[in-house]
């Protein structure tokens, strides 16, 4: 039965959907899959839509028309704490740490939803193996920790909820490269336990190297999508983002 | 000049105002909300307790048992059903049920126990009790040790349990909160009921130590604001110092200038303090 072979391979499914913040219209008729297991970047301008999608994902917003499912189950009138327990968590734009909590409280406060709860021991191992820093700094506050390191309690903190789907927004924003190396190792390790990752990123060179497929947003319309390596080839693609990455490292 | 005795009696009763302001400094931190009722909710747990006193005989302490479940529950239902909605229609919509509540508290007292002075006397509130030669009121010794037991307890809850590490992540960053899983409404709610089940002791106290009438929440909404902004929002234990440091102005106020104008001293060191560190002694 190939059909449903495939169904089960698409975790995350967005059929038309419009997405409004107030009388303005963010996203227009996005459909988007998610497969099981893959790393499927988002990449686009600013306002291109990209964070407002992973809020729609997330709950935070609601669509004005269209449907989001997750695992066959309509989410899309979910709010954001049902999303979280049925296996959704979001990494959050410019990592957002709960500054004056310690590491471990804000790991903590990342199991928070029930399943999460029970699982919180053996979710803490994993996050202290993937980033034994954290290990080392459990008792400090979040606000002294550096730019990185924040990012990787961000991280942590959302493995926390023991994800099927992880949503990673801007992960690399004012990070050094040798940081950005670092998560890239991370989610790949993510990956290997079997998390699908979906992440936005503003490096779209890095990105389609790493990723397995992509889609590409406009002013919130999707415009292009498919394999990483496809869209590597794409003239389009190599003109509206590699031509201004060329320019922007020298 | 006698300085030991002011100085004595401010700490022991700022740390009844610390107890007072506890609820109003969780409130805000979590719910972003000057909750102008606090004064009145306060009161109304003094007068709980002068019911329980007057017509069942029951200790104020011991009666604690029944009207802090009591303030608990009253205190969810205003935050579910009422300043929730509020939220859901604008942020300053919430302020102004606030105000309402305290209007209709003020009037309810008012009807049901009349403007006259109440009290809540019992055997040991009248006692006291010797520092070497000094001697003072025994309900100013419990008003501290009640304030320290509560700001602990408050701590303990919001660093060791799940909700307390939910309330404090969600009075961080709200939003992030939300995208941890947390309910941030029910979170409100649980908030807004241990805010007013401290408010329930902190009637019981205040009731033991000075007179109060269905007006007397304003003075204390005052001291409460007062305590919160010397001592810094976020942080109980930051509360319950500023309790402490106002209670200190006060008194040595009074000495200083006279009883009439003992708090002038605490509205210069509140204008003070909000004029050169707004985030409060002890605040983030």
């Amino acid at each position: 039965m190939p059909i449903s072979a495939r169904d089960n391979d698409t975790v995350l499914r967005i059929t038309d959907v419009d997405v409004f913040h107030g009388t303005f219209q963010a996203l227009w008729n996005v459909s988007l899959e998610v497969r099981r297991g893959e790393m499927l970047a988002l990449i686009g301008a600013n306002t291109a839509g990209k964070t407002t999608l992973l809020d729609a994902i997330s709950g935070v917003l609601h669509p004005a028309r269209g449907t989001i499912e997750f695992e066959g189950k309509d989410i899309g009138g979910l709010d954001p704490y049902q999303i979280v327990e049925l296996g959704i968590t979001q990494v959050p734009e410019g990592r957002r740490v709960f500054p004056d909590m310690t590491v471990l409280d804000n790991l903590l406060v990342g199991s928070y939803a029930a399943g999460a709860r029970r699982k919180r021991a053996e979710s803490l191992a994993i996050v202290y193996d993937l980033f034994p820093n954290l290990s080392e700094r459990k008792k400090q506050v979040a606000k002294t920790l550096s730019g990185g390191e924040q990012q990787m309690l961000a991280i942590g903190r959302g493995l926390m909820a023991h994800p099927k789907l992880m949503l990673i927004d801007e992960m690399s924003l004012g990070l050094a490269p040798i940081v950005v190396d670092e998560i890239f190792k991370v989610l790949g390790k993510i990956r290997e336990r079997g998390i699908t990752v979906l992440f936005v990123e503003q490096n779209v060179n890095r990105t389609l190297k790493e990723a397995d497929r992509a889609y590409i947003l406009e002013t919130g319309r999707v415009v292009l999508h498919g394999a990483a390596a496809d869209l590597r080839e794409n003239a389009k693609v190599k003109k509206a983002y590699f031509g201004i990455d060329e320019c922007e490292a020298t | 000049m006698d300085i030991v005795t002011p100085l004595v009696i401010g700490i022991m009763l700022g740390g009844l105002y610390g107890l007072v302001a506890l609820g109003l400094s969780l409130i805000f931190g979590v719910m972003k909300l000057i909750n102008l009722a606090h004064g009145d909710l306060v009161i109304l747990s003094s007068y709980i307790a002068y019911a329980l006193l007057a017509y069942l005989g029951i200790d104020p302490v011991l009666g604690l048992v029944i009207s802090i479940p009591f303030m608990f529950v009253l205190g969810f239902v205003i935050q579910r059903y009422l300043l929730g909605k509020g939220f859901a229609i604008s942020s300053e919509t919430p302020l102004i049920i606030a105000f309402g509540i305290s209007l209709v508290l003020q009037n309810l007292n008012q009807i049901l126990w009349t403007p006259l002075s109440r009290g809540l006397n019992t055997s040991y509130s009248a006692m006291s009790f010797f520092i070497g030669e000094r001697q003072f009121p025994l309900s100013y010794l419990l008003d501290f040790m009640a304030g320290i037991v509560v700001t602990l307890a408050l701590r303990t809850f919001l660093t060791r349990t799940y909700m307390g590490r939910a309330i404090t992540a969600a009075s961080q960053d709200g939003r992030v909160a939300q995208l941890m899983g947390i309910n941030t409404n029910r979170v409100y709610g649980y908030a807004f009921a241990i805010a007013m089940g401290s408010a329930a002791i902190a009637g019981v106290f205040l009731g033991m130590t000075f007179p109060f009438t269905p007006t007397s929440g304003i003075s204390f909404l005052t001291i409460a604001f007062g305590t919160v902004i010397i001592g810094g929002l976020g942080s109980m234990v930051g509360t319950f110092f500023g309790g402490v440091i106002l209670g200190v102005f006060q008194t040595l106020g009074g000495c200083l200038f006279g009883p009439a104008s003992q708090m002038l001293i605490v509205y210069v060191l509140v204008f003070l303090i909000l004029a050169i560190r707004p985030r409060g002694l002890f605040g983030r």
